[in-house]
């Protein structure tokens, strides 16, 4: 592990050792986490595999691999679908972290305030995990199974994500309600995602909640409610009730308060209903 | 280049550093900035945090700033480096902005200024009129606890234009004089300067905020781990195992003994080779811990059964404070109208970006420490007493420092490396990570204050009862000092006859609370002009109106019953505001108007609040001295041993020298801050350095130009020009005398003149009710801010400040601005942000200061009302600046949606539970 060659895959998984020294990408956990101790050697350092850097488009989905960082996401070119996805980006701590973090890495790191989980949620993203012995693909709620925890098994790495081709006439949004202006952690965050049809109707909707359950979580009857409904609507953020938030159980921290969460969440969900039906009113 | 092995694991790594090729042999997953500081020496890349919280470590790599504490050396493999020493040497842009932050006043400490200048390089670079919020983004990730922001935005907007400098005497907006090293990275912070052949030393601490625990067989554990070479404890130490600051409350161990009494304390360090010291796992250190049931709250430390901190103090009561004038309860009960309230507030941070850091040699029988400080004298003086040896065998040496605010007055890290170094006759060396910095150094003190204040019919205050219970933590520090003053400024600004303040400050479990910024005054005007908007709207008078009714003026006691017959300030301050007042009341009543008819869920407010602060110790000498000489060859040396923090003492202090003796700032040649050749400029704090160490160098400057006029039989108001040793005076008849300085003799410091003179406030002692003179003079502010809040998630848009502030005489209105901005970044995390939770929030990433997002523009109004003991008029202001900050936002939030929030930080949900209550209560009303 030296120099400024990068390695294949397979070679670098051989040297993994079955999941036994830790993974490094952005180090923008990794080093944090140690605290004031010194950093362990060797890693396994994914920033540097081949091909591992590639964002783009790959049969039917977008492919995110598992070095590209935040800002390599927000000055890529992609799809209305993505623009929530890009909010999340910009807020991610600052430039400075944005520079460094990858999009993976952040689901990885499995933290329940993780800001690029609602909006990967609402995008339907599968994760793509690699071992010596093969590949496989979970959906993205497969993969996080807890505070910190994902469905890694022993060495097997996240090679990449993947996000299905949406249809043009997407709207996407991402909410992050926190108490200063950067580098900061979510209260609570909220992404949506609405297909909508010819007709100005919602045909497929997909809203998910962050920082307001041990994972975060999308909220299917807040979707099946929104099916059908007219995207034009400018009372569209009247079908979201309180009733629709019942899968959340947010905690009491320092932060705030689970009831202060739901409420938050509640208007953070109607504002970003809102603001798809004054965007297309507007165009 | 200088290459040195990390042990073990040394591995290659080679990429482009500033331009030239670099290589380095270091463990791959070695972090960037340890490799670039302590490997290859790059001291301009700065440590804050070490979690990509502060971004102080900023570099580019292939032209992206990135934090090189989140960055394994393995991964720049082959890549670009770029620090801000290369870039101000090789990036055309680079030295341009650095340019514009010293002539914008955007450095202050200059810890962050590196990081500022890269992160605004890179922007640049891509975009070279950038607006507010693209520089927003590229500098968010920088935390500056020190310029509030704003000027940092001015230097990088105008980054190709200088504004026209000035000449330097008083009165002028010079650039610091100390700022070139800040912008090229060049300035030695306290982690700068350590000898390459250092031991290093790390600090045991308690894990507990209440504990017993048993040193075991430290030999043993010396002789496990090799590369230890020593293990020091409370038995080591020579002197007396104490220190403090005030006489009479010397009570905090160096190392705890058998029992420690808040989490952080320390009971043991180590010391030896830094490869071994940095890897060594202190959880597996000797020592067996019993946890006890802890008080973290003077309700808890007072309970019936609460066990006791400090031997003689029963209820763990430290001390109390009182003032009392006229008659408050009959006061009270004569008023037309009353406020009462209740007011909570927590724990604050200093929240410097440089840690406490600094390292001790032994000379012989002496002991040379270096480091961060605000109090070079009152170090040497505790450094000489734990180590059982005379002042003069201690030598301090103020290192840059990266922030201060109050906590870098008492000695933290000092006596453990002072003792080290005496001991292994080596130089050692400390370092505190942001985690041991946030646990262990004092903080602000939380208060619970109760407040009535009562107004007669035609708006004029009759009684005032003050209550504030101040948690002091463990250890005394500076709470004597926050009782003491707490109840003196109580009152605001304002005349008020029936008044009673009590103060009482009790120990608890947590970490010693101690100086910051305003000592306890910011708390008591949280609660105190809170009520004044209360009282306001019971009279129905507009509330800037009933400020200036109550307004101190020239000849009127204050509530200790002094007089000050021609310095008051406070109604210039607020009278200053009216146009602002106006204007944006009538803006906020538009937007309302425009917000409830559009059903939009935002609400503006406009609030104000005053403040006051009385410069210098309270009925207590307070001298500084300063020291000038001119030597044969015409150089003018100023010993100036006021330390500067950042708020610029190195150039107000030479600004009035200068002015004093006749000749221009730049011809004067700075020395110190060292004790060994500084006498002692007393510490920094109490918003004293301009007013009282600026008058000693005035003196000097005085003494100075006296002894060239009389050696040529000068009138006082003659020109002097001092030029190579020839001195020309000119009375302006034309005529003009010329001394040569070869022809005098030299003094034993190698001066032909020479001056040393001191200053001391007048103040008088107070009585058991508070009343006397505690200072010579008191400084003004008055402060109003427009906002909006968010009446559904609770969220606050802060949108401008104006800020008046009396300083008697801008020294330099540029850096009076500078102190205004940093202020108020302070007391908006005050209202809205932050609190020190011990064992919770010790880091910068639960613990949270304002961003650059997170302050408004900022327009400060100079107010010059001359105090005859001030420097040419000036009065300080380091503290002022913070107090009306928090009050005014809590009272535009008041006005906008009806929320009154008593217990801060004012965090959205506070704010919307406010709401909720306020609305609930409206309708109960209705």
């Amino acid at each position: 592990m030296g120099g400024s060659d990068t390695n294949s895959l397979q070679a670098m998984l051989a040297d993994y050792a079955g999941g036994k020294i830790p993974v490094l990408a952005g180090g923008t956990d990794f080093y944090p986490a140690l605290g004031d101790r010194p950093a362990p050697h060797p890693v396994l350092d994914i920033t540097r595999i081949d091909g591992l850097k590639a964002l783009g488009k790959q049969g039917a989905d977008w492919r995110i691999g598992a070095a590209v960082t935040w800002t390599e996401l927000v000055n890529a070119e992609l799809p209305s679908a993505f623009d929530g996805l890009k909010e999340a980006a910009r807020e991610i701590g600052s430039v400075q972290i944005q520079n460094l973090a990858t999009v993976v890495g952040n689901l990885c790191n499995a933290s329940p305030a993780a800001d690029g989980v609602p909006p990967l949620l609402a995008l339907q993203a599968r994760v793509e995990l690699t071992a010596p012995m093969g590949v496989r693909v979970l959906p993205l709620e497969a993969f996080i199974l807890g505070v910190r925890r994902t469905a890694l098994l022993p060495g097997e790495i996240v090679t990449g994500l993947l996000v299905p081709e949406h249809p043009s006439e997407t709207f996407s949004r991402f909410k992050k309600l926190g108490s200063r202006s950067y580098l900061v952690i979510s209260i609570a965050m909220t992404a949506i995602t609405l297909v909508i049809d010819g007709e100005g109707l919602i045909s497929d909707a997909r809203v998910a909640v962050g920082a307001c359950s041990p994972v975060a979580i999308r909220l299917s009857a807040l979707e099946a409610a929104l099916m059908g409904s007219n995207a034009d609507n400018p009372n569209l953020a009247a079908v979201v009730s309180v009733d629709h938030l019942s899968p959340l159980s947010p905690i009491d921290d320092i932060r705030g308060s689970r009831h202060y969460r739901m409420k938050a969440v509640l208007e953070m969900l109607r504002r970003s209903l809102a603001d798809c039906a004054g965007e297309r009113t507007k165009s | 280049m200088k290459n040195h092995q990390e042990k073990s694991q040394g591995h290659r790594t080679s990429f482009v550093l500033n331009d030239r090729l670099a290589s380095v042999d270091a463990s791959p997953t070695l972090r960037l900035s340890e490799v670039l500081r302590e490997l290859i020496n790059v001291r301009d890349v700065k440590v804050g945090c070490n979690a990509g919280d502060c971004g102080a470590c900023t570099v580019l790599v292939d032209g992206l700033p990135v934090c090189s504490c989140l960055l394994a050396v393995s991964q720049i493999a082959g890549k670009r480096v770029e620090t801000v020493a290369g870039l101000m040497a090789n990036e055309p842009l680079t030295g341009k902005l650095g340019s514009s932050f010293l002539a914008h006043g955007a450095a202050q400490c200059g810890i962050c200024t590196p990081a500022m200048l890269v992160s605004a390089t890179a922007l640049l670079r891509n975009n070279r009129n950038p607006d507010g919020p693209a520089i927003r983004d590229a500098l968010g990730g920088v935390l500056c606890r020190c310029t509030g922001y704003r000027k940092i935005i001015d230097a990088v907007l105008n980054w190709d234009q200088l504004p026209q400098q000035e000449d330097g005497q008083v009165g002028a907006s010079i650039v610091r004089l100390d700022g070139q090293a800040k912008i090229k990275g060049t300035d030695q912070f306290a982690d700068d300067g350590a000898p390459a052949d250092a031991l290093l030393l790390r600090v045991v601490r308690s894990p507990y905020h209440r504990a017993d625990f048993e040193l075991g067989d430290l030999g043993a554990y010396r002789r496990a781990n090799p590369g230890i070479s020593l293990v020091l404890s409370a038995r080591d130490i020579p002197g007396e195992n104490l220190f403090g600051v005030i006489p009479g409350y010397i009570d905090q161990p160096v190392f705890a003994e058998n029992y420690t009494r808040f989490k952080g304390e320390s009971v043991a360090c180590v010391v030896g080779d830094p490869d071994v010291i940095k890897h060594l796992d202190l959880d597996k250190f000797p020592i067996v811990w019993t946890e006890r049931q802890a008080d973290l709250t003077p309700a808890l430390a007072q309970a019936e059964g609460a066990e006791q901190l400090h031997l003689g103090k029963e209820k763990n009561l430290m001390c109390e404070g009182r003032v009392q004038r006229g008659n408050a309860t009959e006061g009270l009960a004569n008023a037309h109208v009353t406020a009462k309230g209740r007011f909570e507030t927590g724990f604050i941070e200093h929240a410097y970006i440089e840690p406490e850091a600094g390292f001790a040699v032994r000379i012989e029988d002496r002991i040379e420490i270096h480091g961060c400080t605000q109090a070079p004298y009152m170090d040497r003086d505790g450094i000489a007493a734990i180590m059982d040896l005379e002042p003069s065998a201690i030598r301090i040496l103020p290192s840059a420092v990266g922030g201060g605010f109050g906590s870098k007055i008492d000695l933290s890290f000092q006596p453990f490396i002072a003792l080290a170094a005496w001991m292994s006759d080596r130089p050692v060396r400390i370092t505190y990570s942001r985690t041991e910095s946030m646990q262990s150094t004092t903080k602000r003190h939380p208060s619970e204050i109760t407040l009535q204040i009562g107004a007669d019919k035609t708006g004029k205050i009759c009684g005032f009862d003050f209550v504030g219970v101040f948690n002091t933590g463990a250890y005394a520090s500076w709470g004597p000092t926050v009782a003491n003053r707490v109840p003196v400024h109580a009152s605001g600004p304002y005349s008020i006859a029936n008044y009673r303040a009590v103060s009482r400050a009790i120990y608890s479990n947590c970490a010693p609370a101690g100086a910051f910024r305003g000592f306890g005054v910011p708390q008591s005007a949280i609660a105190q002009e809170s009520l004044m908007d209360e009282l306001a709207s019971h009279l129905n008078m507009d509330r800037l109106q009933f400020r200036i009714r109550n307004a101190l003026d020239n000849g009127e006691p204050t509530v200790t019953g002094q007089v000050f017959e021609t310095s008051v300030g406070i109604k210039p301050c607020l009278e200053s505001l009216q146009d602002n007042w106006h204007k944006a009341l009538a803006a906020a009543e538009r937007f309302n108007r425009a917000a409830e008819k559009s059903g939009a869920p935002e609400r503006r407010g406009v609030g104000v609040a005053s403040g006051w602060y009385g410069c210098g110790n309270t009925s207590l000498p307070n001298p500084s001295r300063i020291k000038a000489g001119i030597g044969a060859s015409g150089g003018i040396f100023l010993h100036q041993g006021a330390v500067d923090i950042g708020q610029g003492s190195n150039t107000v202090i030479t600004q009035i020298f200068a002015s004093a003796l006749g000749v221009a700032v730049d011809q004067i040649c700075i020395l110190g801050a060292d004790t060994d050749v500084t006498p002692d400029a007393g510490k920094t704090s109490a918003s004293r350095q301009t007013f009282i160490s600026g008058n000693a160098a005035r003196l000097s400057g005085e003494n100075l130009r006296n002894q060239i006029l009389r050696l040529t039989n000068a009138t006082t108001d003659a020109t002097l020009t001092i030029s190579g040793s020839l001195v020309s005076v000119d009375v302006g008849t034309g005529e003009k005398s010329q001394i040569n300085l070869r022809d005098l003799a030299e003094d034993q410091n190698g001066y032909v003149l020479s001056a040393e003179e001191v200053y001391d406030p007048p103040t008088k002692p107070m009585d058991k009710n508070g009343q006397g003179d505690p200072y010579a003079l008191f400084g003004y502010a008055a402060q109003m801010v427009e906002l909006t809040v968010d009446t559904r998630l609770g969220t606050v848009e802060l949108l401008n400040f104006t800020a008046a502030h009396d300083v008697g005489k801008a020294i330099n209105p540029s850096l009076v601005e500078g102190q205004v901005h940093g202020g108020i970044a302070q007391g908006i995390g005050l209202a809205l942000l932050e609190e020190f939770i011990p064992g919770r929030t010790e880091n910068l990433h639960d613990y949270l200061i304002p961003t650059i997002g997170d302050v408004p523009p900022i327009e400060t109004i100079i107010i010059e009302v001359n105090d005859p003991h001030g420097p040419y008029g000036a009065k300080g202001l380091g503290e002022h600046v913070l107090i009306p900050t928090a009050p005014a936002i809590l009272n535009a939030i008041a006005d906008a949606c009806g929320a009154k929030v008593r217990k801060l930080p004012a965090t959205p949900e506070r704010i919307l539970q406010a709401i909720t209550k306020t609305s609930k209560e409206a309708k109960t009303n209705g």
